[in-house]
């Protein structure tokens, strides 16, 4: 069998590879997300957001940016038969769900990377929590990725993949940005950020991330079965 | 038979195999045997299971019943085992339009595990036998579908496999192109071979064995 290490790294440098090719993802991911601010910004009437209202528009953005993304994730595999390639090979099945999650994640962060500084611009007059915020986008990252490529795998044989995607996904990351929101609302408060609960919420996120990741990791075998 | 071969077994062993797509059968009651070495080639018109068969046969598809040992593995209980000593031609090529030949050929060597330098000299040698080291480079959406044929059968062999798993091997090649490949997955590859073909004048001669499967009939081996 060849060693997980080894696949995984293969499937991920493949994937990152194709994205930075056709950069089928990425681009759409950032302009939904930047015209949503752009749309906050003239709907709302507000120059600046804090607290609950700045934390709403910020996940909420970046929720419905991260679908775009998650929807096409197997889509190569798909269309291009790559899910009989993986299938054939001596590999253990869940290496491609970690390589996939992986792939998400450097597509969330870089879109953050992008996203985070230009929605603060639009909207925030003190960027002092930006800098707690990455641990809470990171921790938002990987329960999504988990959620997200559990999903897709499941949608992306079926020909209503863009609708089942947001309709499965949307009510079981809830519990994700009940706590992303919640960690988030302090963080972004006027008069700079404060850390009421903030480690409670964390602790939420990491235990979301722990336990979609090992029901990933139990059921994916079972999913590429035809 | 030779005590040697006598213990080696077949390389196929199949009984009663059936296979149902909901309440319709795809596959019913097929049994066959097959000697390691040896090719066997499936015929039959269309939607009566060819391709069914070999994807149950490379462990991509479960039996719905009967008894199916391939290399000495059962499956599907032991498929894990399986994978890896398998070459498989499908109806897609199983290539990333959006990665080049080599790299597709590069990707699958890692998946099977072959270290880096051995991977490189194996993808030269194969992309030299198929005729395609001028175009390796392109992305495999820029090339024809015969170049595309040409790859997938270097992918298909990249791994040395015990037994090959062969559906319309001959499928957009020209008659270069299926001189090549013969070299490649022909019965002088010496290894074990199922071919499923439309083309039956060109293969039967090749073959050790003939399994005729019917639609709605009981299949034939002679």
């Amino acid at each position: 069998m060849t060693p997980s290490r080894t696949a995984f790294a293969a499937i991920l440098a493949k994937d990152l590879r194709s994205e930075l090719r056709t950069l089928q993802s990425l681009p759409a991911m950032a302009l939904f997300a930047v015209t949503t601010f752009v749309v906050f910004r003239f709907g709302l009437d507000r120059t600046s957001l804090s607290g609950s209202l700045a934390s709403g528009v910020l996940w909420a953005t970046l929720l419905f940016a991260a679908l775009l993304g998650i929807n096409r994730l197997f889509v190569s595999e798909r269309e291009e038969g790559g899910f009989d390639a993986i299938r054939l090979a001596p590999i253990d099945r869940t290496v491609l769900f970690a390589a996939k999650a992986s792939a998400l994640v450097v597509y969330l962060a870089a879109l953050e990377l992008v996203t985070v500084p230009i929605f603060a611009i639009f909207f925030l007059e003190d960027a002092a929590g930006l800098g707690p915020l990455v641990a809470v986008l990171l921790l938002t990252d990987l329960g999504l990725a988990a959620t997200g490529t559990l999903i897709s795998s499941m949608a992306v044989n079926s020909r209503a993949r863009d609708l089942l995607v947001p309709l499965v996904l949307l009510p079981l990351s809830i519990p994700l940005m009940i706590a992303a929101t919640g960690a988030t609302e302090p963080l972004l408060s006027l008069g700079g950020p404060s850390y009421d609960r903030f480690g409670t919420w964390l602790m939420v996120l990491g235990l979301y991330d722990l336990i979609f990741g090992l029901v990933g990791y139990a059921v994916f075998d079972f999913l590429l079965e035809d | 038979m030779p005590p040697a071969q006598e213990k080696a077994g077949p390389a196929i062993s199949v009984a009663g195999l059936r296979r149902d797509y909901g309440d319709r059968p795809a596959l019913d009651g097929v049994d066959l045997e097959l000697a390691p070495g040896n090719s066997l080639v499936v015929l039959g018109p269309n939607g009566a299971g060819k391709t069914t068969l070999l994807r149950i046969l490379a462990t991509l598809l479960r039996p719905s019943g009967g008894d199916v040992s391939v290399l000495g593995c059962s499956l599907p209980d032991e498929a894990w085992k399986l994978r890896g000593r398998i070459g498989y031609l499908g109806h897609e090529p199983l290539l990333y339009r959006d990665l080049s030949g080599r790299e597709n050929l590069r990707f699958g060597a890692r998946l099977y595990g072959i270290e880096r330098g051995a991977a490189e000299a194996r993808i030269e040698e194969l992309l030299r036998a198929v005729g395609m080291e001028r175009r390796a480079d392109e992305r495999v959406a820029e090339l024809s579908a015969g170049m595309r044929q040409r790859i997938s059968i270097a992918r298909c062999v990249l791994h040395e496999p015990e037994l090959l798993l062969l559906d319309e091997p001959d499928s957009n090649l020209d008659a270069e192109g299926r001189e090549l490949a013969r070299a490649l997955i022909g019965p002088a590859a010496g290894r074990t071979r199922v071919v499923v073909t439309h083309d039956p004048e060109r293969h039967e001669a090749e073959a050790d064995q003939v399994l005729r499967l019917g639609i709605g009939e009981r299949a034939v081996v002679s």
